[in-house]
């Protein structure tokens, strides 16, 4: 008699307290180890998890002095991200390209193309943001001017604070569908 | 000669005794000796090469842990310290790189086989299911794996991933996120990827090699396909172990020779690939900030490196995003659609068309995605005086703006220049001077204007330079 019949096929009266004793059993064995996977998996899947519920506060940082900016001229500036951890080294930098386009106004442009995040180049002889990777090209005002990009490149916020320009930090532009 | 034989029968003695108390034989011997089908030879090697290769990638992955940091500010360096200070570093990175390679090609090899041969029909049908899951798990393992190389290459490909995951509906922002392990990249973005690149996805890699090999040995090695002798699930498994029993060699060593003779020729490929070409180079150090990158994937998704480029804008969400999910969800139901009927490739013109349809599409997505003819080329030559054909005047300086301006980032000349835009070497042949200068004001179909950047005899200088290309 294997297993299975002895548990499902009493051959006697006499056996059904030993049934549901082993019902009992098995229903105890499961439960335990329900609890206790669950116990075990439940913070790990909370900690996998943490980065999507966690808003990170933004903060505005220095790029330079105002006056180390052309009028007209639109140049990278690196800057560090919103949440640097202690052991991110250059990978806590991040950047934007900053144009002065009059006395007290900047604008920031993403470098990161509305495509697939990357890199855009400004060529400054053209006036044109390219793409490395898929072949998007913007104009000097962030609309596209050729290639898959679907949105203009996105805009950082620009303040001047004490005569310096600072440029708020924002999580890496995604573009949803 | 009884000297000679007497540690032997030692040898034999010991090893009987520790066999009966540890039951090895008993164990070991029955799969080793199962019969197999007297036809299953040189076809049959790639999944076990794809296993060898795996475990390539399981020993040369150990050694790597043991010196690679998974700390976002120090992976580089770490990484440098192996390829170019550590002793046999460089031959490891390289064997883990080549073992990739292989495992990727043999996986694809293994599943076209088994696809081609029907073997994923009755009684098989979650062999397939599970390789399916295996293949998937290969090409997780390929992307997370070119991550790890923390260098300009693989943060922006972490963008790339990012990005394409934040197209999915509803749940796109928060998977971008999971996938960055935060809004930007940063320091727990390559601790991340690394836990999952060393434990969890092995994991899950060893529990399905462990499921499919029970399976192979559950439902037996398939036989050679027959045409005209097709699969019934009513009689298949009965037929089967009759031919087994009249025709059945045991599996050791009638037919693991060539596995291990195959396996053995992989692994020596893959060292000596490591010795002679070496680990990929590193890019540059991985600082988000720097915009001089140029990110490429790994040459085993070069292929979809192409499709994202080549995808018409207003198809790219669906190519981005159902592409991937049905091509598995068919992969997926092969067999739950027909588990039953011919095997013989000879008698499934539809099974062999759609391999090479795959090939054929991949293969020429390859080629487009080497050649990347979209992506400007952001350092031209300018072109030499014996191309431009005058020293001086206005078709000189129309060269010269045609390089200094951004023209020659997407248009080629005699060789010289991005592939981005049509080549202008004989532009002086179908455009005459009015078409020229309209099109270089006005721009076109993914051509930028140029109105604002050009002075009026500036666009007069390029346009007689452009005139003169015929």
């Amino acid at each position: 008699m294997t297993n299975q019949q002895c548990l499902n096929h009493p051959s006697s009266p006499s056996e059904q307290p030993l049934l549901s004793r082993r019902r009992f059993l098995q229903k105890i064995s499961y439960t335990a180890g329900g609890v206790a996977a669950a116990l075990v998996g439940l913070p790990l899947v909370g900690f996998l998890f943490a980065p999507l519920f966690q808003q990170k506060p933004l903060f505005w940082r220095a790029v330079g002095d105002v006056s180390k900016f052309q009028v007209g001229e639109t140049v990278v500036v690196t800057f560090e991200d919103a949440s640097p951890l202690p052991w991110a080294g250059v990978t806590a930098h991040t950047a934007a390209w900053l144009r002065r386009v009059g006395d007290k106004e900047f604008v920031a442009f993403a470098i990161n193309c509305s495509h697939l995040g990357c890199p855009v180049t400004w060529l400054p002889n053209a006036k044109l943001f390219m793409c490395p990777c898929h072949g998007g090209v913007y104009n000097a005002d962030g609309s596209v001017a050729a290639g898959p990009p679907p949105q203009p490149l996105s805009q950082y916020p620009v303040r001047i604070n004490q005569n310096q320009v600072e440029i708020r930090t924002t999580a890496l532009p995604l573009e949803s569908a | 000669m009884k000297g000679n034989l007497l540690p032997r029968v030692w040898f034999q003695r010991l090893w009987s005794i520790a066999d009966d108390r540890m039951g090895i034989s008993a164990l070991v011997g029955p799969i080793l000796r199962h019969p197999v089908p007297p036809d299953a030879k040189w076809a049959y090697v790639f999944g076990s090469a794809t296993l060898t290769a795996f475990l390539v990638q399981v020993i040369t992955g150990i050694g790597l842990a043991t010196t690679y940091v998974s700390s976002a500010g120090e992976a580089y360096q770490s990484l440098q310290f192996i390829t170019n200070e550590a002793w046999f570093g460089n031959l490891l990175r390289g064997m883990h790189f080549y073992g990739a390679s292989a495992m990727v090609l043999l996986v694809g090899i293994h599943a076209a086989r088994t696809f081609l041969h029907g073997a994923y029909k009755f009684p098989r049908e979650i062999n397939w299911l599970s390789g399916v899951g295996l293949l998937g798990l290969t090409l997780v393992m390929g992307f997370t794996g070119q991550l790890l190389r923390w260098d300009q290459n693989a943060i922006w490909s972490v963008v790339v991933g990012a990005e394409q995951a934040a197209r999915a509906p509803w749940v796109g922002n928060a998977l971008a996120r999971f996938l960055l392990a935060g809004e930007t990249i940063g320091g727990a973005t390559l601790s991340r990827f690394f836990a999952f690149h060393v434990f969890f996805v092995p994991a899950l890699i060893f529990a399905l090699v462990g499921l499919h090999l029970q399976l192979v040995l559950h439902n037996g090695i398939s036989e050679m396909p027959r045409a005209g002798q097709p699969v019934d699930p009513q009689t298949y498994r009965a037929w089967y172990q009759r031919l087994l029993a009249q025709e059945g060699v045991p599996f050791w060593p009638d037919a693991a020779w060539r596995d291990i003779l195959f396996g053995a020729a992989v692994v020596v490929a893959i060292v000596l690939c490591a010795a002679i070409f070496g680990p990929p180079p590193l890019d540059k150090a991985p600082d988000p900030s720097v915009v001089s990158a140029y990110p490429r994937p790994d040459w085993y998704l070069l292929w979809y490196f192409a499709v994202l480029a080549l995808t018409p804008p207003a198809l790219e969400n669906w190519v981005i995003l159902l592409a991937p999910v049905l091509g598995f969800a068919l992969l997926l139901a092969i067999p739950l659609l027909s588990n039953r009927g011919e095997r013989a490739p000879s008698r499934r013109p539809w099974a062999v068309g759609t391999v090479g349809f795959v090939a054929v599409m991949i293969g020429t997505l390859w080629v487009a995605g080497v050649q990347a003819h979209w992506s400007p080329d952001f350092h031209p030559n300018p072109l030499p005086p014996a191309i431009v054909g005058k020293e001086q005047g206005p078709i000189a300086a129309g060269a010269q703006l045609f390089h200094e301006r951004g023209c020659q980032n997407c248009h080629q000349i005699s060789g010289y220049g991005g592939q981005r835009g049509p080549n202008l070497t004989t532009v002086g042949d179908r455009l005459n001077r009015d078409q020229l200068t309209i099109r270089i004001l006005n721009g076109g179909t993914n051509m930028p204007p140029f109105a604002d950047v050009l002075t009026p005899d500036e666009v007069t200088e390029l346009v007689a330079f452009l005139q003169s290309r015929q």
